[in-house]
């Protein structure tokens, strides 16, 4: 016989449901480092209340930021990618594409919506970075070529909020047409003379960059985005140096001449309204031919 | 049967052989001569077969006896004019464009230009351009459209320059800014994918009604060197890379991103560059009287139709 015994039952590990009321309650910030409660960030619209870094925004909450009582219709929601080039590397670009879904609940990377800022209606797209990084194939393409037709028939302004790091490479060659399919539809855009404006945010490279990010009427950018055609480490790569402090960020980019201004998100909407306005966006009566 | 990438080495190799026994003299070497070519002649034919794999065509595109641009109009062209600058920075050697004589009609000719020695690679800088060079080219766009001229594109890049100064002066909008304005210029544009069509950097100038690809050119978004560091994170697997990335012609020709292959010789264009151009010649001559044939308007509608198609494989439910 023991000479010891356990005499009570062992501590209990926490179950799940007991560790959700601890869990994901603080976040720290990747800037300044400091410890935030959730809920304070959430209703900073997720900057940062010490530092103003602005987090990423997921492409639903974006949508629901900038859209009246965050509502909104959204478009070829159902769209989805076949794998047109059958990719497999290590992992198949199908299963990649399964695991996107499930984590962000969407088809692809980008959302497409139609609702109105501030009673003006219009069209916005907003980008889905946890979508393969916001990687732009032949749905994303599709759906922001669609969404400019749409605004070419309904003579409504379009709004494109970036959060990507380029074409889809699993998507090769047919991505790589995204630029110019999207190019070639706002220069038909262009002839009804309706505003379009780019929102820049962290981060906005590669392939979005050389097509329709840089090709607002209005270019703007969140502080701090990295915004820029090749990454940081290719270019690091190539000329064998290390980079200028803040090379591609949205301040970088303002000084050189690329940007129309930074906006900080907590007035992204208020911006938008009152350039809308002075682009005549909601006029019934049509800008002098 | 070797593979397609060791057969070129073995290739290579007899070639080196014949060439040391050319400089020899007697019957002995005479045999051995036409052995060995015997044994290259059979080796090529397998190396050109359809089972020329991706790789192979990477390597073939990037050849460094395979013709350059200038090379091309050269023997495409009469009174080749070059024009320099973008009258706002500098003047790319990347880019090289001017007007010229094409069976006697003036057209303006714009491409990427790549060096052949050290000191033209480094002008050329590897064919890499900054923003200048795509301003420049649309420069000459815009000219070609106002005094009514053709404009056939010369591809061959291995991507936009990605440097310091570049980011600084607007790489990304410099090549997003033709992808926009190219499609509404009012004349026939014929690009011609002639080596590597390197991602965006290549597209900035090949956007047009008709767009033309060399049988042994690659087009694709990515460097399968690159492709194989990100996706398996490191350069050993590039073949594989090149394999699934889909960048040969007649992948292209499939997902009607390019409209028509024009043939090469069986060894590659560097090993007759006459007869590659002559091939060439006969397909641009066909393409821009098509394009000449019918109005403006119409010419106009079928590109923006042709665009706005590129790339569509969707699934929708």
């Amino acid at each position: 016989m023991a000479w010891f015994r356990k005499e009570k039952k062992p501590l209990e590990s926490p179950t799940a449901e007991k560790r959700a009321q601890t869990e994901g309650l603080w976040i720290k910030c990747e800037s300044c480092k400091r410890i935030l409660w959730k809920k304070d960030l959430e209703q900073n619209l997720l900057c940062c209340p010490k530092c103003n870094f602005h987090f990423k925004m997921t492409s639903e909450a974006r949508l629901a930021m900038l859209f009246d009582d965050g509502k909104y219709t959204e478009h070829d929601a159902g769209m989805s990618s076949p794998d047109p080039l059958k990719f497999v590397d290590r992992k198949s670009y199908r299963d990649r594409l399964t695991a996107a879904q499930i984590v962000t609940g969407a088809k692809d990377a980008v959302r497409v919506g139609e609702g109105k800022i501030d009673g003006k209606s219009l069209i916005a797209c907003a980008m889905e970075f946890r979508f393969i990084g916001g990687s732009m194939g032949a749905v994303v393409g599709e759906k922001i070529t669609r969404a400019i037709d749409r605004c070419i028939e309904k003579e409504l302004p379009l709004v494109v909020v970036s959060c990507s790091g380029g074409a889809r490479m699993m998507e090769g060659i047919i991505s790589l047409m995204q630029l110019s399919k999207i190019s070639a539809a706002l220069a038909r855009f262009d002839e009804v003379r309706k505003p379009y404006i780019s929102v820049m945010t962290n981060p906005t490279t590669g392939g979005t960059t050389a097509s329709f990010a840089m090709l607002g009427d209005l270019n703007i950018a969140e502080p701090g985005a990295l915004i820029g055609f090749a990454g940081p480490r290719v270019i690091e790569q190539t000329i064998r140096q290390k980079l200028p402090e803040g090379f591609q960020t949205a301040e970088f980019l303002l000084q050189h001449g690329m940007l129309d201004a930074i906006v900080p998100r907590v007035d992204l909407k208020t911006y938008l309204s009152k350039t809308l306005d002075f682009m005549g966006a909601w006029n019934a009566s049509k800008p002098r031919k | 049967m070797p593979k397609p990438s060791e057969q070129k080495t073995i290739v290579q190799e007899l070639e080196k052989q014949i060439a040391e026994l050319k400089l020899q003299e007697g019957s002995v070497a005479q045999e051995e001569i036409t052995r060995l070519q015997e044994q290259v002649d059979l080796l090529q034919r397998s190396a050109t077969a359809e089972d020329k794999d991706a790789w192979t065509r990477v390597l073939l595109a990037r050849h460094p006896q395979r013709p350059y641009t200038l090379d091309y109009i050269q023997m495409l062209f009469t009174e080749f004019t070059e024009l320099h600058g973008d009258r706002r920075f500098g003047d790319d050697g990347a880019i090289v464009g001017g007007f010229a004589r094409f069976n006697g009609h003036p057209v303006m000719v714009v491409g990427h230009q790549k060096g052949r020695d050290t000191k033209q690679k480094l002008h050329r800088n590897f064919g890499m351009p900054n923003p200048e060079g795509y301003r420049k080219a649309f420069r000459l766009m815009q000219l070609a459209a106002k005094f009514n001229l053709p404009i056939i594109t010369l591809v061959d890049t291995p991507g936009a320059y990605p440097g310091i100064g570049a980011e600084e002066r607007g790489q990304a909008e410099a090549i997003a800014f033709n992808l926009k304005e190219i499609p509404k210029l009012r004349v026939p544009i014929v690009p011609i994918i002639h080596g590597e069509g390197g991602s965006g950097g290549a597209l900035a100038i090949s956007v047009g009604d008709r767009v033309l690809m060399l049988e042994n050119a690659v087009y694709s978004v990515i460097a399968p060197e690159s492709c194989s560091s990100i996706l398996w994170r490191d350069w050993e697997h590039k073949e594989d890379a090149a394999r699934i990335l889909k960048l040969t012609a007649e992948d292209l020709l499939g997902f009607k991103i390019i409209d028509e292959i024009v043939p090469e010789p069986p060894e590659g264009a560097h090993a007759d560059p006459q007869a590659t151009a002559a091939a060439m010649r006969t397909a641009l001559e066909r393409c821009l009287a098509e394009l000449e044939a019918i109005s403006c308007d119409e010419r106009l509608r079928r590109r923006n139709e042709r665009l706005r198609a590129l790339g569509t494989l969707v699934h929708e439910s």
